[in-house]
């Protein structure tokens, strides 16, 4: 990764047509909104580098895991965000292997809004193990089949939703789609 | 227009904004603290919803403001031209025809589609502001979901009058879990919030906060068993549409007691008037 791999062509344009996106996800959980500006930032897909630079600046402290690190001066160049001090102290986690929920900041009960957001970087969206989706933003609910979670995702997730309105807020992101799983969600195995 | 970035706002500003709007979808109800910015109207005229409209707009959106359900008051008509001409984007009357709605005090009566956004202008965002004024106290107590006070409020209300006399700012909890303010809509409203199909916003400049309630969320006005939630509406059909399902405005026809009700969302009471118009000349 060299610092010349582009950020938003456009940045006033596309970071609001990339939000939209985002906004889009976490109030429809599991539609799978597309991202529509080209984002080149190799080991970052389009969707995962667009919600990075979407969201994050020098007021949030962001941790890349693994090998999400190598983008770290893009990320810095882009959004001027610091790195954080731990994955416990970071505002927003980028990976592509799911850290324990309980190792990030889950917020308190009077400010909930204070929780990380993880930006889970996967193989695929769809021919996973398949989960419900029950709760805010579904109609009914709803069949959702994501690649390259952990094993134990159901139960983490249910131990992350029972601390309601504490709680991680998960965008999961494959190519140029994502998917939001707000801490609202219950989440079960179908 | 030249000189500012478009939607008025800086990016950093916007991206602040859109932060605390994720957070608020995902935690439905919860007021969320964010860095209001001085707006060039004043606190009251809707600051928190420009900021919140501002912070979504893009250039393909279809913009509708309405002010007490009229597109045609002031206000409506000077945030409409602002966005006109600080984002250059397209705006309309048409409800169905919206993408975004921005709204101060009534929802429309048309019913919104999942595809669209209302953002709501809200004067006073805590619920429990007139019972506690204390925001440390009232806090603690939405931390807790310790809402006793607003049933005492309710309950006194039932004891001293028959009834819960809340017409407008019916408090509301959403999806179970917070108690939250629909901002000044009349009560005959509040049921439209139940389970809409559009994302619901809410922004308050002059305190600062910002609130949501995603699609198809259960928000349930409260009440008791014995006592539940009851809608008030003038009984009187429109006087220029003769619709008996919308929320009406009492105007003073003059000074010899003459009134008439009408429709207080224009833009509903315009479309029967010309379907009735188009009925009449085809009969």
């Amino acid at each position: 990764m060299t610092l010349d791999a582009p950020g938003f062509a456009d940045p006033v344009m596309e970071a609001q047509s990339c939000f939209r996106a985002v906004l889009d996800a976490m109030a429809h959980p599991g539609s799978l909104p597309v991202i529509a500006c080209v984002l080149a930032a190799p080991p970052l897909d389009q969707a995962t580098a667009a919600v990075l630079l979407t969201l994050a600046d020098a007021a949030t402290p962001v941790w890349l895991a693994g090998e999400t690190a190598s983008a770290w001066d893009w990320l810095a160049f882009h959004s001027g965000a610091p790195r954080a001090a731990s994955i416990g102290g970071a505002g927003f986690i980028c990976a592509t292997e799911m850290p324990n929920l309980d190792l990030l900041e889950a917020g308190s009960d009077a400010a909930p809004e204070t929780a990380a957001t993880l930006i889970l970087q996967v193989p695929a969206l769809e021919g996973g193990p398949p989960l419900i989706l029950y709760g805010p933003g579904l109609e009914a609910p709803t069949r959702f089949a994501p690649q390259g979670l952990p094993e134990d995702f159901v139960k983490q997730w249910s131990a992350n939703h029972r601390l309601f309105p504490r709680g991680i807020d998960l965008i999961l992101c494959c190519g140029e789609q994502l998917c939001g799983l707000p801490r609202s969600l219950r989440i079960g195995a179908a | 227009m030249s000189g500012y970035n478009f939607a008025y706002l800086d990016e950093q500003t916007k991206r602040m904004i859109r932060r605390a709007i994720l957070k608020a979808v995902a935690i439905p109800g919860h007021q969320v603290p964010f860095g209001g910015r001085e707006m060039p109207l004043p606190y009251g005229w809707g600051t928190g919803g420009i900021q919140v409209t501002a912070a979504i707009l893009g250039p393909s959106d279809v913009l509708k403001v309405i002010d007490q359900g009229a597109d045609d008051t002031t206000n409506a008509v000077s945030i409409r031209r602002f966005f006109a001409r600080t984002a250059g984007i397209e705006t309309t009357t048409h409800t169905a025809d919206a993408s975004v709605i921005q709204t101060r005090h009534r929802i429309p009566e048309t019913p919104l589609r999942a595809d669209q956004i209302i953002v709501y202008q809200v004067p006073l965002p805590e619920p429990l502001a007139k019972l506690e004024q204390s925001r440390a106290e009232t806090r603690q107590m939405h931390a807790l979901a310790e809402y006793g006070l607003m049933h005492v409020k309710l309950y006194e209300d039932i004891a001293r009058y028959g009834h819960i006399s809340i017409s407008y700012d019916y408090p509301v909890m959403v999806n179970g879990r917070y108690l939250m303010s629909p901002s000044p809509i009349p009560a005959f409203d509040t049921p439209k919030m139940h389970r809409m199909a559009a994302l619901q916003l809410f922004g308050a400049g002059r305190e600062k906060r910002i609130y949501a309630i995603p699609p198809h969320t259960d928000v349930k006005p409260l009440d008791f068993d014995d006592h539940p939630f009851r809608l008030t509406r003038a009984p009187q059909a429109c006087g220029l549409c003769g619709a008996r399902d919308s929320y009406l405005d009492e105007v003073v026809m003059d000074d010899r007691g003459g009134r008439l009700f009408v429709c207080s969302d224009t833009d509903y009471c315009a479309g029967r008037q010309s379907m009735r118009q188009d009925e009449d000349a085809a009969a």
